[in-house]
């Protein structure tokens, strides 16, 4: 039914490089009038950087876009707005202390005439606002500020903003990251009365289900090349991932470090959460740790693996649920109270919220140790060496010295740091959020060996990594998010298939 | 054996470091002192009077005890990137307080009639001072606010209290005990100078001997990576202010007993700056993180003595604040890296 001749952006061999690395090599991209486009991809496919060639963020070094047959070369978002290509992102970008009506007009009020005195026509303003959102069937007080909306509502003013510009093409980048299930309800019904329209919508999100709930078609795009162009009713959700991801997705894993049984069977859980969750980060989770035991977190980016990690560890306080350690109910309201209940965190951002740059080696090493005993008593500075000296070695720190600052190693070592920071306290649960990333091979190697041998050693762990194949490998048990919510367990030893097979079920 | 080596390798090396980040405000302050000598001849001649030192120089340390006391409670708050500007308002609640509480009035035994036992008075000005610090605190941890402007509410506000508090008045002390404070002699030396001084070795004993000094510079470098790994950063935060608004409640007491009353509307008048400057000029960076308490105090000491030696060299008191900003901004200049290599730069080439 729809055609070539019906397509109101095109954009052919578009390709863009940054210095070091090739974003985009000759991609391409058909929307068509009435119809959502979803463009998908891993982190770093490309995605962003196509969105910003269209919206004249950036020009692309070959290729052309054009609008209704016609070629542009958008120059500036504010240029690809006024050609007819309006991008809602991520964030809302509006003025929270303006009016919802100020919001839509801003930048391009109504005048009225001399005659009545010139000036803002303000009747004008309110009355054509009230106009565009009833069109999205969405009746407000337009009067009212921006701020005293939910995320959901401002959302949706910022839609009826960029659709207020006689827009030809809609770009929504991540729309829904901060919105819950009932807010994207509604947008979806947004989007599907503008899709009546006839606009051209393009739709990037994570989350797979809505993929399936609102588009029709999709664009995939792999480290920076075109895919395919798809149907989303003839591509299922396994062939979509495996689209993504670029590799058929071996049946049988090489799970080569198996653990011993009888410690299995003898193993209590340390850490039990139950019904844990927070609105808009994690929907409620039942997730248990048993001493000795690897537990493995899987799921796309957006699924909600950090957001655990920081429930669990007091950094965000949970609006339901409760969190039980050998059998005694806790409140952790600070990571001080999840390091006392023997608790430690490797964070995924191992720079802004791991080391401590400009302290040395050893302070970063001895640090939690030292925050969970308090002010007094000190450990001497021979401790210190001596402790700092000692996880040098055991993990293979390479360092000048240990009084050498954190900063100047490479990444690898800092997350072994890091690493040896958390076990000179002895946690009973060690959390590792992406403990491997942005690190070389070798070192990568290292420590997940070193996370083997700790949880052999009676240790528990949980284990997130956006590298499937390393989740498998590793883990005894594999806990598979999906949507900010469990989507079930898997055996250790499973195979990326079936991990990729959960994701993709239909919740 | 060879701990002990790495142990005396690690001491010379952090004595060193200390050493060099000392190096330009010492070497400001002996300049400074230099000149005090050839301006005034006499400057560093001391002299044993009825049973304590006396000289110039003794003059400055007494005069410079309340800004290093204040400029100790600023480094804490400085090095975990935060800032006190309300201290000088502190400065005249706490002297209020005081006063308030001895109270009295001219005529006979006044010298001796205090309102309150002195204890009291003390407690109870140290007291308002340290709540005005927690109030510093709380805003800056649970209402999330910028220091600069948390602190700004209480430096406006805190002149206000202060002169409720006297209403209006200068309240003049003429209970005699509290004169020893600002005045009193202690083993030959001012009493004052004491205080400031035991009060930064305390510090220092403190940040060394306990983690305090290991969670304020990580505090100071990184908050949200000290939070991640279990440190207390809010207690430790809300701690600091508490003990800046204390080190500006002794500050005050010390200026009120010096000049005999509490005066609402000057006691501690832009302190905040000199605080501020003096932490600046001690090498301690403002933006956290790295900091020296010692630096603080030299820098206080150059304050002292610039202003000192501006009122004796007979410089008009209008041109002493001209006179002052030149020298810190020079003195600011010499310990800019930046600087220092802008002017290396032309040797190296010829």
């Amino acid at each position: 039914m729809s055609g070539p001749e019906q397509a109101v952006l095109r954009a052919e061999g578009i390709s863009r490089a940054f210095p070091g690395v090739r974003a985009l090599d000759d991609v391409r991209l058909c929307l068509r009038a009435g119809e959502i486009h979803a463009l998908m991809g891993q982190n770093g496919a490309g995605k962003s950087t196509l969105i910003k060639i269209l919206t004249g963020v950036h020009a692309p070094d070959a290729g052309l876009i054009e609008l209704d047959g016609q070629r542009i070369e958008p120059v500036s978002t504010l240029h690809a707005q006024q050609l007819g290509i309006s991008t809602v992102y991520q964030e809302v970008n509006l003025c929270p202390n303006l009016t919802v009506a100020e919001n839509i007009f801003a930048g391009r009020y109504p005048r009225r005439p001399w005659w009545r005195g010139g000036g803002i026509d303000w009747a004008a303003v309110n009355l054509e606002a009230k106009r565009v959102l009833s069109s999205l069937h969405l009746e407000i007080d337009v009067t009212r500020l921006l701020s005293a909306y939910p995320v959901a509502i401002q959302q949706m003013v910022a839609i009826a903003r960029a659709t207020s510009v006689s827009a030809r093409v809609l770009i929504l980048d991540e729309p829904t990251s901060s919105l819950d299930a009932d807010e994207v309800k509604e947008l979806f019904a947004v989007l599907d009365r503008l899709r009546g329209q006839g606009m051209a919508i393009l739709f990037i999100t994570h989350f797979l289900d809505q993929v399936y709930a609102v588009c029709d078609r999709m664009t995939v795009l792999r480290n920076g090349c075109f895919v395919g162009e798809y149907l989303t009713r003839e591509l299922s959700r396994e062939a979509l991932i495996k689209a993504m991801v670029g590799r058929e997705i071996a049946v049988a894993s090489e799970r080569t470090l198996t653990r011993d049984p009888a410690a299995e069977a003898n193993a209590a859980p340390v850490l039990q959460a139950k019904a844990l969750g927070r609105r808009g980060k994690v929907q409620p989770t039942d997730i248990a740790f048993k001493a000795g035991e690897i537990v493995g977190i899987a799921g796309l980016l957006g699924s909600g693996r950090t957001e655990l990690a920081r429930l669990l560890f007091g950094l965000d306080s949970p609006d339901g649920g409760d969190i039980v350690v050998n059998t005694e109910r806790v409140s952790l309201k600070s990571p001080a109270d999840a390091v006392n209940q023997g608790l430690a965190l490797c964070p995924e951002e191992r720079k802004t919220e791991g080391l401590i740059a400009d302290l040395s080696v050893r302070e970063n090493i001895v640090l939690a140790l030292q925050a969970r005993s308090g002010l007094v008593p000190y450990l001497s500075l021979i401790e210190q060496q001596a402790l700092a000296q000692r996880f040098v070695s055991a993990l293979g720190i390479k360092t000048a010295d240990i009084e050498t600052p954190v900063g100047q190693l490479s990444g690898g070592n800092q997350q072994k740091v890091l690493l040896a920071r958390w076990l000179a306290t002895e946690p009973r649960l060690l959390i590792l959020d992406e403990p491997t990333r942005g690190i070389d091979v070798a070192a990568k190697q290292e420590i997940m060996n070193e996370i083997v041998a700790l949880a052999r050693g009676g240790m528990a762990v949980m284990f997130i990594s956006a590298e499937m194949e390393e989740v498998v490998r590793v883990a005894d048990r594999v806990v598979v998010m999906r949507d900010r919510c469990k989507a079930g367990e898997l055996p250790g030893g499973c195979g990326e298939h079936a991990v990729y097979e959960l994701i993709a079920r239909h919740g | 054996m060879k701990s002990a080596r790495l142990k005396s390798a690690a001491s010379t090396l952090t004595q060193w470091g200390a050493a060099h980040q000392l190096f330009w405000p010492l070497l400001t302050l002996a300049l400074l002192l230099l000149v005090s000598v050839l301006v005034q001849p006499g400057f560093l001649r001391l002299s044993w009077v009825g049973g304590h030192l006396q000289g110039n120089l003794i003059d400055v340390l007494n005069r410079a005890a309340p800004l290093m006391l204040v400029s100790t409670g600023m480094t804490l708050v400085i090095a975990i990137r935060g800032l006190d500007i309300s201290v000088g308002a502190v400065v005249a609640i706490s002297a209020a307080v005081a006063a308030l509480l001895i109270g009295g009035s001219v005529g006979a035994g006044a010298e001796q009639a205090s309102r309150f036992p002195l204890g009291v008075a003390i407690a109870g000005a140290l007291g308002i001072a340290a709540i005005c610090g927690l109030w510093n605190g709380l805003l800056v941890v649970k209402a999330g606010m910028q220091p600069i402007v948390a602190t700004l509410i209480l430096m406006v506000a805190g002149r206000g209290i202060a002169q409720l508090i006297t209403d209006g008045q200068i309240l003049t002390v003429y209970y005699a005990p509290y004169f020893f404070i600002g005045n009193g002699y202690f083993a030959g030396l001012p009493f004052a100078l004491i205080v400031a001084v035991l009060v930064a070795l305390a510090v220092h004993l403190v940040l060394t001997r306990t983690a305090m000094g290991l969670f304020v510079r990580s505090i100071g470098i990184n908050p949200v990576a000290s939070h991640v790994a279990g440190v207390r950063s809010r207690l430790i935060t809300v701690c600091l202010y508490v003990f800046c608004g204390l080190t500006a409640g002794v500050a005050g007491l010390i200026i009120s007993s010096n000049v005999k009353s509490a005066d609402a509307n000057n006691a501690g008048q832009l302190m905040e700056l000199d605080a501020i400057l003096a932490v600046a000029l001690g090498g301690t960076a403002l933006t956290g993180g790295r900091f020296s308490l010692a630096g603080s105090i030299v820098g206080a000491l150059i304050l002292q003595t610039l202003t000192s030696m501006i009122y004796s060299s007979g410089v008009p008191p209008e041109v002493n604040l001209v006179v002052k900003a030149v020298l810190v901004f020079a003195v600011m200049l010499l310990q800019s890296p930046e600087f220092r290599r802008m002017v290396k730069r032309p040797h190296a080439h010829s």
